[in-house]
């Protein structure tokens, strides 16, 4: 529970300064601690898989392209002017609180009923907590996610290459500096 | 070990920082960011589901004859854990079309400010 406390409180802390900062470079070193501590959050559920995916994937490749593409782009803090949406930013914020608000009425609303629902379950006699099952049997480890994912997710898993594959090709296509067709209808 | 409800608050905390920053931010890169942030939160709660999958399923799993009860727990467990891959794999997807757009619309206007980009307004 402490730790599940501070990497909450660094999680939130850090999501927050990702969006108040000025400079983008900042936003981005506060986004790589937010990945972190949330790749503790996952570590300290038993997906050690996914955890470790979590710093190499987000806190690695695609942070990486934040960075790149600040550095590439050369933002300075004085582009951006007046605000002119001086309304627009508090309503954004009330909004957000908004959502919020709703999400944790639906979250404890739908935690009473289930409790409710599942207490006869709960004292069965094959109910035990998470930890203990995870001290029993391994249930969240990289293997069960390897074996469903090979064998019961394996079409979905080759979709997703292809997925990439557009991606790659679509980031290429837009990115790059030239027009594609030239006036004789030739690829550049 | 913190409960289920925890780490969903959390989530909803961290989605809606998301929807703040994409509200607010008027840099596309830190609207981008505040994507990513949303995108992060959900793949937390999904993890939060997968990992108390025996108490979320336990109504079914007296229903259940015993000896099927450990293959169910096995197979399932791993879904959220799945499903946070392929949201991983979007993702990264998303960050790479995403930035080479923001990258074409900074040679085309010279800036990222969204303010500036109101083409297809009206």
């Amino acid at each position: 529970m402490i730790i599940f406390s501070i990497l909450a409180a660094v999680a939130v802390f850090s999501a927050v300064m990702v969006i108040t900062r000025k400079s983008p470079i900042s936003s981005a070193i506060y986004l790589i601690v937010l990945m972190c501590s949330l790749a503790g959050l996952f570590a300290l559920q038993g997906a050690f898989f996914i955890a470790a995916l979590q710093v190499i994937v987000y806190a690695g490749a695609i942070m990486v392209l934040f960075i790149f593409v600040i550095m590439l782009i050369n933002l300075r803090d004085n582009d951006f002017g007046i605000d002119k949406r001086k309304i627009q930013k508090y309503l954004g914020f009330i909004f957000a609180a908004v959502i919020l608000l709703q999400a944790v009425f639906i979250t404890g609303w739908a935690m009473k009923e289930f409790s409710n629902e599942t207490e006869s379950a709960m004292s069965s006699e094959f109910y035990q907590s998470p930890v203990d099952s995870l001290d029993q049997e391994d249930y969240l480890s990289a293997e069960s996610v390897a074996e469903n994912l090979f064998m019961r997710f394996a079409y979905p898993f080759e979709v997703t290459s292809i997925l990439l594959l557009a991606a790659i090709i679509g980031a290429f296509v837009i990115a790059r500096k030239s027009d594609p067709i030239d006036d004789e209808g030739e690829e550049t | 070990m913190p409960s289920l409800e925890y780490y969903i608050i959390l989530s909803a905390i961290l989605f809606s920082v998301g929807v703040w920053g994409v509200l607010k931010s008027r840099n596309a890169i830190v609207a981008f960011m505040a994507i990513e942030i949303m995108l992060n939160a959900v793949n937390l709660s999904l993890i939060s589901f997968s990992s108390n999958i025996k108490l979320i399923i336990s109504g079914l799993i007296q229903a259940l004859p015993a000896d099927q009860v450990p293959a169910l727990l096995r197979s399932s467990s791993a879904y959220g854990q799945i499903f946070v891959l392929l949201v991983m794999t979007v993702a990264a997807a998303e960050a790479a079309v995403g930035l080479a757009i923001i990258i074409s619309i900074y040679r085309a206007k010279g800036s990222v400010n969204l303010d500036d980009v109101n083409i297809m307004k009206w």
